[in-house]
């Protein structure tokens, strides 16, 4: 009789880093849908090749480093998902090929694969594009022409939304909430978006902590020091029109750009952010303060991918301080 | 109603509970041909074994002798003639003094074997020792030890362990469904001697005929006796690891055992259902610990049940007794599903803190590859003692002693959940293991170093 030896427990949960990615990329589905149906069929083809690209990549690179195939964790496809979400839809195609190059050899297998790289894949891989090619990066468009066109000449160029804040072509907050508006693919569309955050919660793949902190702080910061803020605001708060005025600007800066993309699904990348409850709220309150300087202060409309990338860096020293003392301890130095 | 405890430790999973034989009464299982007796069935040092081969032994007659301190007897579970004395190797792999004695089906109890006086606290103890009482939840703590705290450190609260939160296990339920009078009387009897004012018995939700039945135990001595017996019955969250001492005490108390101490430390003694019900039976019939409840399932397994075997019959015999298997079993478990230990072989004898052998064909043995950690902190959540086992893992694979400590490896209660709860299927509870044995390697050797040099400069001190 052969039997199997091995250490206890001798029962396993069912979750598995596949079973993971896979809701990951269930819960990004809505998002992708609503922008291909504002962008057309272009924006299938830019996430088609940002997805398939990625798997390709992380194919060759993990023959070439012999390294056993990772393709079946689902690790890639959702790095390849999350790039083309981050990606205009004008984005040349090459662009993409090369953005996903990036996330995939440069931040992910060079630092040693899944588990391992210190910087969230997509997000890199959108800021070297950034960086790189920012005329194209930034033309950002609302999609005019048939649906079936593939020429980006039928889009016509348009403002994202946070550099129109007050202007007279500023878009409602409907608008902005359905996804009616210039921006990336995946961010527009944020009924969609959070319909995807709801199923990840409800499937126990994030926690609420590192979305709420960041949002919160954010929040919380433009509420008081925006441009149309508490500690200034003149406007009649006993009329609804007053407090209308009053949450008007929080609320469209929550709505557009990437905020509720990059809170939800980016900055809850588990490689990238902190372990315990408590430095989840850390790293989402700093998320939350960056993108808030950024998007006031700094010269770029757009400061959530900035702002996660720099948190992602400080993850380690978060976890160093924020580890807990374990159960039982803080009674006994309360008695010393 | 019982009442619900307020607290609640952070983590725990929630693993299939599994508990497929509860309903089936308990049955008895002789006609064993031979058993195997370790000298060591406790934690602490070895008996000495004090029968011969070709001795004639009867049922309870002493077959080790517990010279040591916290050594605790071995008796004989059968009556026949000594065939060997010799050293095998236990199921956790270390190296013990066993006795083999062959059976003469007969069964005699040992003349000696009389129900025990006891007048003073003394007795008491000598009694429980005599017995060869050890815990017998699983950790196989000597009773005799436990009972006999030092004197400025008397417990004000007895708990009794009625959690059962390992999957699969119902030797405990059955225990309290069949012989709840018995574990009242231990109760009572602990309670007596070590002048214990409150007892609180913690039964998991999921078992509401447990809490039923203890209720009505406890009204049938106050109509007995007049008199409440201060004994409570509370319900627990169904959590694993629920029955874990430091779990149950804080859900039960609210009272936090600091880490490398004891429940006696914070004035608590917990003690299993099934260790207080033999002391309740011991009072009556006077035999030693001989005989073990255990639950048999597993879906190699002709019929699950819960079966009462002699201590030291081999488990290929248990298994065959019990009803055989319908497939050849592919992982065999002493313990629990949550933290028993694999059997490489079944030639083994049961010792007194087995409560469980699972028997699993191809269905249940899955043994999922390893795929790196993506600090999904899952581990972190399910840890009830608050560790960051990821972090512990890491750090033996780095063998750096420093970052162990760092991580409070030595804190680790070993229960399994990171490992249940790890989406890559790292073996962390593994690795935990391994970095405690390299930090207590490593205070060892810092030890060693620090006397060295206290030497050195003693000499380099008489020379000059």
């Amino acid at each position: 009789m052969k039997l199997q030896v091995s250490h206890s427990p001798h029962v396993r949960d069912k979750a598995t880093t596949q079973s993971i990615m896979l809701d990951v990329i269930i819960a990004l589905l809505p998002a992708t849908f609503a922008g291909w149906y504002y962008f057309g069929i272009r924006a299938v083809l830019v996430t088609l090749v940002s997805v398939v690209s990625c798997l390709i990549f992380e194919y060759i690179s993990r023959r070439v480093m012999k390294r056993n195939n990772t393709l079946y964790d689902l690790s890639a496809a959702v790095t390849g998902l999350l790039l083309a979400m981050n990606l205009p839809v004008t984005i040349p195609i090459y662009m993409v090929v090369i953005g996903a190059c990036f996330a995939i050899v440069v931040v992910k297998q060079m630092f040693g694969g899944i588990g391992n790289n210190f910087v969230n894949p997509a997000i890199a891989a959108r800021i070297f594009l950034v960086i790189a090619f920012p005329k194209a990066m930034t033309s950002w468009t609302i999609h005019s022409g048939a649906w079936y066109s593939f020429k980006s000449v039928d889009a016509v160029s348009s403002a994202t939304p946070l550099t129109s804040l007050g202007a007279s072509n500023e878009p409602s907050l409907w608008s902005l909430f359905i996804g009616d508006k210039a921006g990336c693919i995946g961010e527009v569309c944020i009924l969609a978006l959070l319909i995807g955050a709801l199923y990840l919660m409800f499937r126990h793949v994030i926690r609420p902590w590192i979305p709420a902190a960041f949002i919160g702080t954010f929040f919380i910061l433009v509420f008081f020091f925006g441009h149309t803020n508490v500690l200034h605001f003149t406007g009649d708060l006993t009329t609804s029109s007053g407090w209308e005025m009053l949450f008007h600007e929080c609320l469209y800066m929550l709505l557009s750009g990437g905020l509720i993309l990059g809170a939800f699904f980016m900055a809850t990348d588990y490689v990238t952010s902190p372990l315990t409850v408590k430095g989840k709220l850390i790293f989402g309150a700093g998320c939350g303060i960056l993108t808030f300087l950024i998007r006031y202060y700094g010269n770029m409309a757009e400061g959530v991918s900035f702002s996660i990338l720099l948190m992602n860096i400080l993850t380690p020293h978060i976890d160093e301080w924020t580890m807990g003392k374990p159960f039982g301890e803080v009674k006994e130095n309360a008695k010393a | 109603m019982p009442l619900r405890s307020i607290h609640a430790f952070t983590g725990g999973v929630h693993p299939l509970g599994n508990k497929n034989t509860d309903v089936l009464p308990s049955i008895h299982l002789h006609g064993f041909r031979e058993v195997e007796l370790l000298m060591q069935q406790h934690i602490g040092p070895p008996c000495t074994c004090v029968v011969h081969p070709g001795d004639h032994v009867d049922v309870g007659t002493m077959v080790g002798r517990a010279d040591k301190p916290m050594a605790v007897p071995v008796h004989s579970s059968i009556s026949g003639t000594v065939k060997e004395v010799h050293y095998v190797v236990s199921a956790n792999g270390a190296p013990v003094e066993a006795v083999r004695i062959e059976s003469d089906l007969k069964h005699t109890i040992s003349p000696f074997c009389r129900p025990p006086k006891v007048e003073s606290f003394e007795d008491f103890i000598q009694m429980i020792r005599d017995s060869g009482l050890v815990g017998l939840g699983g950790a196989a703590f000597p009773t005799y030890i436990k009972l006999n705290p030092p004197k400025n450190k008397m417990p004000d609260t007895l708990i009794v362990n009625a959690a059962e939160c390992e999957p699969y296990i119902t030797a405990d339920y059955r225990q309290i469904c069949e012989h709840p009078d018995d574990i009242i009387d231990g109760i009572l009897c602990v309670m007596k001697w070590l002048e214990i004012p409150t007892t609180i018995i913690g039964v998991e939700d999921n078992k509401p005929l447990v809490t039923r039945i203890f209720s009505h135990e406890i009204k049938k001595r106050v109509f007995k006796t007049g008199r409440h017996p201060d004994i409570e019955v509370r319900t627990l969250k169904t959590i694993y690891p629920q029955g874990a001492e430091k779990m149950l005490i804080y859900t039960l108390t609210g009272r936090k055992v600091p880490p490398g101490k004891l429940p006696i430390d914070v004035h608590t003694l917990v003690m299993n259902v099934s260790t207080l019900r033999f002391i309740g039976l011991y009072l009556k019939e006077g035999v030693p610990l001989t005989r073990k409840r255990m639950t048999l399932d597993g879906s190699a397994l002709n019929t699950p049940g819960n079966f009462i075997v002699p201590i030291g019959a081999r488990i290929q015999d248990i298994i065959e007794a019990a009803g055989g298997t319908r497939e050849e079993p592919k992982k065999i478990i002493m313990g629990g599903a949550m933290m028993g230990v694999a059997l490489d072989r079944i030639d083994h004898g049961i010792i007194k803190a087995n409560n469980a052998i699972l028997v699993f064909g191809s269905e249940e043995t899955t043994l999922p590859p390893e795929s790196p950690c993506i600090r999904c902190g899952r581990c972190v959540a399910s840890c009830p003692m608050d560790l960051i086992p990821c972090g512990i893992d890491k750090a033996t694979r780095l063998r750096d002693p420093q970052m162990l400590e760092k991580y409070h490896v030595m804190d680790c209660i070993e229960c399994g959940c990171c490992t249940y709860a790890c989406p890559s299927k790292r073996f962390l509870t593994q690795s935990i293991k391994n970095g405690k044995i390299m930090v207590r390697a490593e205070r060892a050797r810092i030890q060693q170093e620090q006397k060295l040099l206290a030497e050195s400069e003693q000499k380099g001190g008489s020379s000059s």
